[in-house]
């Protein structure tokens, strides 16, 4: 067979990775960031694209437990691992107590950036280093509002630190 | 971004192999900085050696009685390690005034160490630039330089390195550890990162074909004398435009030993330890901080929209070092 002269040299590989508590095993071309992997391939569009270069944190998703920006890494260096988005954290119908507590607390107006902010708030309280309000302000600092819920942002972070340390 | 080819490595002999053999190769990690020059085109690796899977990621406890950072430990991990938060608050402090928790999270020693410039003009592949382009100019001396050096720059480019964790490192006195096709070195971490001079395309003495393997911190950590001061245009998430990394040996109120490092301020971290002796056996106050600070800045230049910066580094210097040796910030007048 003749190849095709022009073509680029596609690069791929196989790789498994278990999305929201399921097992997938896909190929994937090796420059494809995990965001795109997720919102393309997979339809998991609540991971929005932002900036993506790491700075609205509108991307963000939970890597085996920890929050990372899913547009400034490869979906190939990540065989092997787990991860959370936004459409994994609700269980049998019922939301994230941080999913509620944005809605309680009135915490987002256009909503573009709340998926990347929930995702960032859990990773937050899973590291448990936020002790003060000014913690709360710059651990949450990788997250932009441009509709500016910061106000209601941070009083939902406070929250769900109380209601996690009384747990 | 432009295609490339990727490869995972298994060992740090094949990953040396691997970047080594290839032309154009690089090697990526948490690939924080890395993939977003690629998707500028500002950076166009043809080949990628994946390192994520090496055993470099331990933080333990040197015979020396030291620290050895695992290149691959996250700016987060290292961060908030017990060893680091207790005998280095320094590099703790310094790593969390930079970057967020998203990108600490999967940012790597080794590579916060390698992260490049964020001159506007080196982002903007539409303008000339000696350090992505060499040979082009630089754009930066009569355009906008805001964040760029004041001191040990050179015609050819003045741009900043922007890490804070390396600031404090330069005030550790790290030792770098590295391996290459010909075996392993150590290189202090004052001769890692150059000044731009001629050749402002390369950022560090590793050759392309060396990777980081640890970094070493020796026992002295400074624990109880040290400040990490950064100077932003926003309290969060913001390079700075002039940092300082303080660590001082005290008996009492009098200096031992004084390390003093710069951020945003050159291509480098900026030591200048003739200043720094000039402390050595003086007592902890305004008066004798003072004259480091002018030190400390003698020969700067600033251009167009940064000549702030020295006046700006010179009383950074002072309050860090107040800080530091814990003297009233009222005292003394001034």
């Amino acid at each position: 067979m003749q190849e095709k002269a022009l073509s680029p040299t596609v690069s791929t590989e196989i790789i498994t990775l278990t999305i929201n508590g399921t097992s997938k095993q896909l190929e994937v071309e090796v420059w494809t960031s995990l965001l795109d992997l997720l919102r393309e391939p997979l339809d998991l569009t609540g991971t929005k694209k932002g900036c993506d270069h790491g700075q609205c944190g509108a991307c963000t998703i939970l890597l085996d437990g920890k929050r990372i920006n899913s547009c400034l890494t490869l979906a190939v260096m990540h065989d092997g691992s787990e991860l959370t988005t936004i459409e994994g954290l609700a269980q049998d119908g019922e939301l994230h107590p941080v999913q509620q507590a944005f809605i309680d607390h009135d915490a987002f107006q256009c909503g573009y950036c709340t998926p990347g902010q929930i995702c960032s708030t859990i990773g937050l309280i899973n590291e448990g280093k936020a002790k003060t309000l000014d913690d709360i302000r710059d651990l949450m600092s990788g997250n932009i509002c441009r509709c500016g819920a910061y106000t209601n942002i941070v009083k939902v972070v406070q929250e769900a630190l109380e209601r996690n340390h009384k747990a | 971004m432009k295609p490339f080819t990727y490869t995972r490595a298994d060992d740090v002999t094949s990953a040396v192999s691997e970047v080594s053999r290839q032309e154009g190769a690089k090697v990526i990690a948490g690939g924080t900085n890395l993939l977003d020059l690629m998707k500028i085109d500002v950076m166009q690796p043809r080949h990628l050696v994946d390192i994520t899977r090496l055993a470099l990621t331990t933080i333990e406890k040197t015979a020396e009685g030291g620290l050895l950072l695992g290149a691959l430990a996250t700016n987060a991990d290292t961060a908030y390690h017990e060893q680091v938060e207790q005998r280095y608050p320094l590099l703790s402090h310094a790593i969390l005034a930079g970057a967020t928790a998203q990108l600490r999270n999967k940012a790597t020693d080794a590579g916060n160490l390698l992260q490049r410039t964020r001159c506007y003009y080196f982002y903007d592949t539409h303008t000339a630039c000696n350090k992505r382009e060499p040979g082009t100019g630089c754009s930066a001396i009569h355009g906008y330089n805001r964040n760029h050096a004041i001191l040990g720059h050179s015609e050819h480019c003045i741009a900043t390195h922007p890490s804070d964790m390396a600031v404090a490192l330069a005030a550790l006195e790290a030792r770098i550890h590295v391996t290459g096709p010909q075996g392993e070195r150590t290189i202090p971490i004052a001769d890692f990162h150059r000044l731009p001079g001629d050749t402002p395309e390369k950022d560090t003495n590793l050759a392309d074909d060396e990777i980081i393997t640890a970094i070493e911190l020796s026992p002295k950590g400074f624990a109880r004398h040290y400040t990490y001061l950064k100077n932003r245009d926003r309290a969060s998430y913001a390079f700075a435009l002039v940092s300082v990394a303080v660590g001082l040996d005290m008996e009492g109120d009098t200096i031992q030993e004084a390390r003093i490092a710069l951020g945003g301020v050159a291509h480098k971290p900026w030591r200048n330890p003739e200043a720094e002796a000039l402390l050595t056996g003086k007592k902890a106050s305004r008066e004798n901080f003072q004259p480091v600070a002018d030190a400390y800045v003698h020969g700067a230049k600033g251009f167009e929209h940064n000549s702030f910066k020295i006046e700006l580094a010179r009383r950074s210097i002072v309050r860090a070092l107040m800080q530091a040796a814990h003297v009233d910030q009222n005292s003394n007048g001034n």
